[in-house]
């Protein structure tokens, strides 16, 4: 089949994101055409700012160069500025007589700036600040002249303004309402930025109207306002907003009202033209930032790749200022209303304002300044539209998301210098990090985990990441979008494919990618393993585990190291064990010349450094049961001595303890699983930082749920107190069921339960009765028969093909 | 002068899996599509010296179980932004044998 003629007119950010989109999706459906009004190549137009103010340049940001385009098949034409689309025959028109047919056609022509209507608009040395052109302009006039004023505090205007006071101008900034960016910040916020921006050296006219501009032979001189005050000026830099550019689409007769009118799929009014980015309306609204551009993108790819499937229903957008040691960072509503209540915490002298905006429990708005590291995690509130009741007494002092330990105890990137590391698994700095966001056009977390590494093993410093992304792209920064795909293989989301493999029936992974239209044929080692997991969560003993879709450590049943060598822990159940095991452990450890022996912090015995070929015999010499230490399973339940022996002992904890591991045991979960059992209150088996940590008090037990001792310490929650040990089994089994049936896979529970609420769980664990035994039965069932991982491969010779190496 | 050597019957590799063979005391990783091709290269990661023979195999990728890496099976490099290559080594099948020429 001959490919169709995919036209694209404007080479910008928002329209080449869909061609590589499209490319991905679709690489040999179309023949592109792209013609840019400019004379170079993608670049990264949020950047400008940096490069005006000396930071960085033109190269540094040029996202996808001529080279790509030619790689890719894309006939480019540079400098040509398309005047006419003709809807009859299909084809577009440049200046200067160049055409191109289309079968499709995407208009991303972008906004124009919008000019003031005032007498002397055009004279030389009046620019805007929307292109590689302008700066330049700007750049050449902080060479040769002094005095620069800019008309417009929002966003653009501030950079503007800063950028130019770091090339040496004498710079003001005049603008028309009471306070800066009146449409991003409080009147609070505003003050305090204003204050600090005097501080660099820049000056202010506020609630001025420019009347005129004056000049002297055809040069820019000064500037009038309306109340008669006259300023000097050489430069004035025009940044008072940006209008769709629709004037090609309106010339051709598409349906265009402020932007070119689009569909949920970003269709125009005509069916064969496409409209992304700046130039577009959708649904009333423009948008002038990057992320939501990028959203509209994906879209329009996936229709265009002829997949169908995706839907662009709006944004939400958060305001970030690029100017560097300023703080700020504004989202949704927060100029309050009826109905609405704040939450503010304002400390001017130590530079701090947070503003809240609630409605109904629900995050409308937020300003921050002076600390804006939350501001990430309330815009995800704000997005999500999740209740904060349960939060509300905490909600200002923020969600440290970032870890406790591994990058200098910092948990704000604007306090830490280039040098400092982030990311201390991987010995990434903040430096390096910030230099791969610019260089490589880096837009989300994924980017930059794939480039630089930084927060991609551990994760600890994912907050950190984000906080450095956020402020070196400013409004421009994508956060994780709502609702996640699984994972690149599909746009379906976790909660999707678990619906549809309950709802339908489906019992194997290539059932489930064929059912939801996988895009790559057999998924990649995110999905495979985490739909493995939803399968036989999902239909105990109907499905099949399939060994390939899991990780080497649950396909071999050990744990592999740096070396490629394997450790072994058997079961000891409760951290009990007896002369005669530690006898047989000690045989095996000589027998097999096992080079470390280590107790773990889970009360086991660890053997290292086990060639995988020996594994097989090492169990059978152990004949113990599978410690399943390296899965995502329960792994150990730790306890004290209990009233057994401690003089303090309240409750036999170390039966507790074995016996909700021998219930639970072989039990596959979403992530790895830890429980803990302790006798008396002084709780010397450290329940309150495990999964599901159980405390004995006289009367009965305590039960919490979802500690977390690892990369961020969390103390387990309170959940139940209960008399026997019966109800023991029966409550924590409930709780891991749902857990195991309703998690997402690789989230723990302390994660689950920030999700779904501790509210939720509360309810359907301790009020619904039923549904408590219930899912306790549940889980007994899926257990029921299990078969012991080891004994299996030790002496049945299950799988015996992944322990045998071929000799030559 | 390397040979073609019979190394096993295709069945005895696990689909989207690998086998590892040793020859000359080095370890090589034979690896088996979901579509029968198959594929071998040095048992080691260009990263860290990660035994490739025990990532899950997806597509024409196998991503190295100590830290992730990708490599395509086709050409031994390691799939954009890493860099690396693990040299390969030929394979093939005939009448349901492998071969690996070494």
């Amino acid at each position: 089949m001959k490919p169709m003629k995919l036209v694209m007119v404007g080479n910008g950010m928002a329209g080449v994101r869909t061609l590589e989109e499209v490319l991905k999706l679709a690489p040999d459906l179309y023949q592109i055409t792209v013609f840019g009004a400019e004379p170079y190549a993608n670049y990264n137009r949020i950047m400008l700012s940096p490069v005006l103010a000396g930071e960085q340049t033109i190269q540094d940001i040029m996202l996808n160069d001529v080279d790509w385009y030619r790689e890719n098949g894309i006939t480019l034409h540079l400098g040509k500025k398309v005047v006419k689309i003709d809807r009859k025959n299909r084809t577009v028109h440049a200046e200067d007589g160049t055409s191109a047919e289309y079968d499709r056609l995407i208009l991303a022509t972008g906004s124009l700036p919008f000019i003031l209507p005032v007498l002397g608009n055009d004279l030389d040395g009046v620019v805007s600040f929307r292109d590689i052109h302008d700066v330049d302009r700007m750049i050449d006039a902080a060479r040769k002249f002094r005095h620069a004023v800019v008309i417009g505090g929002g966003l653009l205007g501030l950079e503007a303004a800063n950028g130019l006071k770091q090339r040496g101008m004498d710079v003001t900034v005049v603008h028309i309402a009471d306070w800066l960016m009146e449409r991003q910040l409080d009147e609070t916020a505003a003050r305090m930025l204003q204050k600090s921006l005097e501080q660099k050296g820049l000056k202010f006219l506020l609630s001025k109207a420019t009347g005129q501009i004056i000049g002297n032979d055809g040069r820019v001189t000064g500037l009038r306002f309306k109340d008669g005050q006259e300023i000097p000026a050489d430069l004035v830099v025009m940044a008072v907003g940006i209008r769709p550019n629709t004037r090609l689409a309106e010339s051709a007769g598409i349906h265009c009202d402020r932007g070119v009118v689009v569909n949920d799929t970003m269709q125009t009014y005509d069916p064969r033209i496409y409209a992304v980015g700046e130039c577009v309306a959708h649904r009333g609204t423009s948008y002038g930032l990057v992320a939501p551009l990028f959203e509209m993108g994906k879209v329009c790819a996936n229709h265009l790749a002829q997949m169908g499937i995706g839907r662009y229903t709006g944004s939400v957008v958060s305001t970030k200022l690029k100017v560097t040691g300023i703080d700020l960072f504004s989202a949704g509503n927060f100029g309050g209303g009826p109905g609405t209540e704040e939450i503010v915490l304002s400390d001017p002298a130590g530079g701090v304002y947070k503003k809240l905006v609630l409605k109904d429990n629900k995050l409308e708005g937020a300003v921050l300044y002076g600390d804006t590291v939350d501001g990430a995690w309330y815009f995800q509130l704000l997005r999500e539209g999740r209740s904060v009741a349960g939060i509300r007494d905490h909600l200002m002092f923020g969600q440290s998301h970032v870890g406790d330990t591994g990058h200098l105890g910092q948990n704000k990137a604007a306090a830490m210098s280039d040098e400092m590391e982030v990311c201390g698994c991987n010995g990434v700095c903040k430096g390096n990090i910030v230099k791969a966001i610019k260089e490589n056009g880096l837009f989300t977390l994924e980017d930059v985990r794939a480039h630089t590494k930084a927060s991609s093993s551990c994760g600890s410093c994912t907050g950190l990441v984000e906080q450095i992304l956020a402020s070196v792209l400013g409004g421009d920064y994508s956060p994780q979008p709502k609702t996640k795909p699984l994972c690149g293989c599909t746009d379906h989301t976790h909660d999707e494919v678990r619906r549809a493999i309950r709802e339908h029936k489906l019992l194997a992974i290539p059932e489930v990618m064929k059912f939801l239209e996988w895009r790559t044929p057999d998924g990649c080692p995110s999905c495979r393993p985490a739909i493995n997991y939803y399968l036989i969560s999902t239909w105990p003993h109907e499905v099949e585990d399939d060994p390939q879709s899991r990780f080497i450590n649950e396909r071999a049943h050990a744990n592999i190291q740096k070396d490629g060598t394997y450790s072994v822990v058997p079961r000891m159940w409760g951290g009990i064990t007896t002369p005669a095991e530690l006898r047989r452990i000690a045989e095996v450890a000589e027998k097999y010349n096992v080079p470390a022996v280590k107790v773990t912090g889970g009360q086991r015995i660890d053997l290292l450094g086990i060639k995988k070929e020996d594994l097989p015999g090492i169990w059978a010499d152990l004949d113990m049961p599978s410690g399943h230490a390296y899965g995502k399973a329960l792994r150990t339940v730790k306890t004290c001595v209990g009233s057994e022996w401690c003089r303090f002992g309240t409750q036999d904890s170390t039966r507790m303890g074995i016996d909700l591991e021998q219930a639970f045991y072989k039990m596959w979960a979403p992530h790895k699983v830890k429980l803990a059992v302790s006798g008396c209150p002084r709780n010397c088996s450290e329940a309150a930082i495990k999964d599901v940590g159980v405390i004995g008090v006289d009367s009965g037990w305590e039960i919490y749920i979802g500690g977390n001792g690892g990369i961020k310490t969390e103390v387990a929650e309170f959940l139940a107190k209960v008399a026997s040990a019966e109800e023991v089994l029966e409550y924590s089994g409930a709780f891991l069921q749902i857990y195991r049936e309703e998690a997402y896979y690789l989230e723990r529970t302390v994660h689950w339960l920030q999700r779904v609420g501790m509210d939720t769980v509360k309810q359907r664990v301790l009020e619904d009765a039923e549904g408590r035994k219930a899912a306790y039965q549940r889980l007994l069932f899926a257990l029921r028969d299990e078969k012991d991982p080891w004994r299996e491969r030790a002496k049945e010779g299950v799988q015996r093909h992944e322990f045998e190496t071929i000799t030559l | 002068m390397s040979d073609w050597v019979k190394v096993a019957r295709l069945d005895e590799i696990p689909r989207l899996g690998a086998r590892v063979v040793r020859s000359a005391g080095k370890e090589i990783a034979v690896f088996r599509t979901a579509e029968d091709q198959v594929y071998a290269m040095h048992d080691q990661c260009p990263h860290k010296g990660g035994p490739l023979s025990q990532g899950i195999v997806a597509g024409r990728q196998v991503t190295c179980p100590l830290h992730g890496m990708r490599i395509g099976l086709e050409d031994g490099q390691a799939v954009a932004p890493d860099h690396g290559c693990v040299p390969p080594i030929p394979a093939k099948i005939e009448d349901g044998a492998v071969y690996l020429r070494i």
